[in-house]
């Protein structure tokens, strides 16, 4: 299986290469629109702004390729925000394949943000390798709108989009490599699409 | 909130794992990689390693260790040590760590803050704060991984989270300096004014003990995690026991 990890030139490419490494893959890490359109399956990652994301993106020409591709893509953290419309963190323009905006988490009593650590998870999609009531690892300031797309949640406040599905691209809010047996059942379940 | 952390925390030197008491007389307790997995395997929720001497030595930790912890755990780990610039950073995210933890080089020049904040996110910078009590009140200390260089900064600790976070920081360990390594209990009423104060997260450190001492920093302190090494390292207290203790006391824990 060919599986490329989009290098958006910031952010966790590590961790997430070594969790598919874990599954007997080798995952290539590259920018180039050829190696990604051509893959078997597809990873968004990223940790950072959206801003500074987008940027490398359309520096790369990668928006069209990212935006057209038909095969299983994954979104992780903020590669998932950025299949949204539009985030609000440096109002940015992000890819909008899934038609919602990204919103900046408001700190209240009991509940700082960034949102940081392991929360459960109520699952609507029984597709996922998720069970109702996991823990999984979230590290972020910016949550996506819920709406149709939502496959899996969290309570921060509010609900907090966890998983989004939108035809073949998925997305997770928290973070599957990190995220022990359940992030692996995730990441396992993705690789079978 | 989410489940409170557990965090045990990981004290680097040359690569091997060591335990000082009040940040004195370091001793080895073992490899890296060894300890890592067994906190893992024992449910610690996060791992914090510190680099001692990184700092004080003018130079920034080793990715080699950073990418031997990545490459056998899954769950989230900081690393910090002297990181004093974006690259650093982006070195020690590239090999693997979830976050990067900054302290004296924070203080010395409090920009790094939002340039790190900036390219990988608030989520990614936290802000180690070594806070000693002083006449009523708290300050900052800086350089605590060496004897000789450690010094006070004059600096109130609220002030310096206020303004660290106001940078960007996305997080608070909060090293109350008097506890460490003595296992008297968390500073309660100095982390609870810091979590108060702070819009961000807020981790206990320095003095963990008995199980008791993570409940009350929970509970009354209102800390998001609670980070130990003595108490791990030694086996006083073992994590499984410890989290059953405490969902006992009412305190969502990870299972």
């Amino acid at each position: 299986m060919k599986l490329a990890i989009v290098d958006v030139g910031c952010g966790n490419i590590g961790s997430v290469g070594i969790a598919f490494e874990r599954f007997g893959l080798t995952p290539l890490i590259t920018a180039d629109a050829e190696a990604i359109a051509g893959a078997d399956k597809v990873i968004l990652p990223g940790v950072g702004a959206a801003g500074f994301a987008m940027e490398q993106i359309e520096a790369r020409g990668l928006a069209p390729v990212l935006r057209g591709l038909t095969q299983p893509v994954l979104g992780i953290c903020l590669g998932m925000q950025l299949l949204f419309e539009r985030s609000e963190e440096e109002d940015s323009a992000c890819l909008g394949i899934i038609p919602g905006r990204v919103r900046k988490l408001a700190p209240a009593p009991d509940r700082p943000v960034p949102h940081m650590g392991w929360s459960r998870l109520s699952v609507a999609d029984p597709d996922l390798g998720l069970a109702d009531g996991d823990y999984v690892y979230f590290a972020h300031s910016f949550a996506c709108d819920d709406g149709g797309w939502t496959a899996a949640s969290a309570d921060y406040g509010r609900r907090i989009p966890a998983v989004v599905r939108s035809g073949n691209y998925l997305g997770a809010q928290f973070h599957p490599e990190r995220s022990s047996a359940a992030g692996a059942r995730f990441l396992e379940r993705f690789l079978e699409r | 909130m989410p489940a409170r952390r557990i965090i045990p925390c990981l004290d680097v030197r040359d690569g091997r794992v060591v335990k000082g008491v009040q940040f004195r007389d370091h001793r080895d307790v073992g490899d890296i990689v060894e300890h890592a997995l067994r906190y893992r395997d024992e449910g610690a929720d996060e791992l914090v390693f510190y680099d001692i001497t990184a700092s004080a030595e003018g130079r920034s930790l080793d990715t080699d260790w950073v990418r031997r912890i990545a490459r056998v755990i899954d769950i989230p780990f900081a690393v910090a040590g002297g990181v004093r610039s974006r690259d650093q950073a982006a070195a020690c995210l590239d090999s693997g760590a979830d976050k990067v933890s900054i302290n004296s080089p924070a203080l010395e020049r409090p920009a790094l803050i939002e340039e790190l904040a900036r390219d990988f996110g608030s989520q990614c910078v936290v802000l180690g704060v070594d806070s000693m009590a002083e006449d009523g009140d708290y300050f900052v200390h800086q350089y605590t991984g060496s004897v000789e260089r450690s010094r006070d900064t004059g600096l109130r600790t609220l002030d310096w989270i206020r303004e660290a976070t106001e940078r960007g920081a996305g997080e608070i360990v909060l090293n109350c300096m008097r506890r460490d390594g003595v296992r008297t209990g968390y500073d309660i009423a100095h982390t609870r004014d810091v979590a108060s104060a702070a819009t961000v997260p807020v981790i206990a450190s320095g003095g963990a003990g008995a199980p008791e001492h993570f409940r009350d920093a929970f509970r009354d302190a209102k800390a998001s995690g609670a980070l130990a090494a003595t108490v791990f390292h030694d086996r006083i207290i073992a994590i499984p026991d410890l989290k059953e203790f405490l969902a006992g006391c009412g305190i969502e824990m990870r299972h």
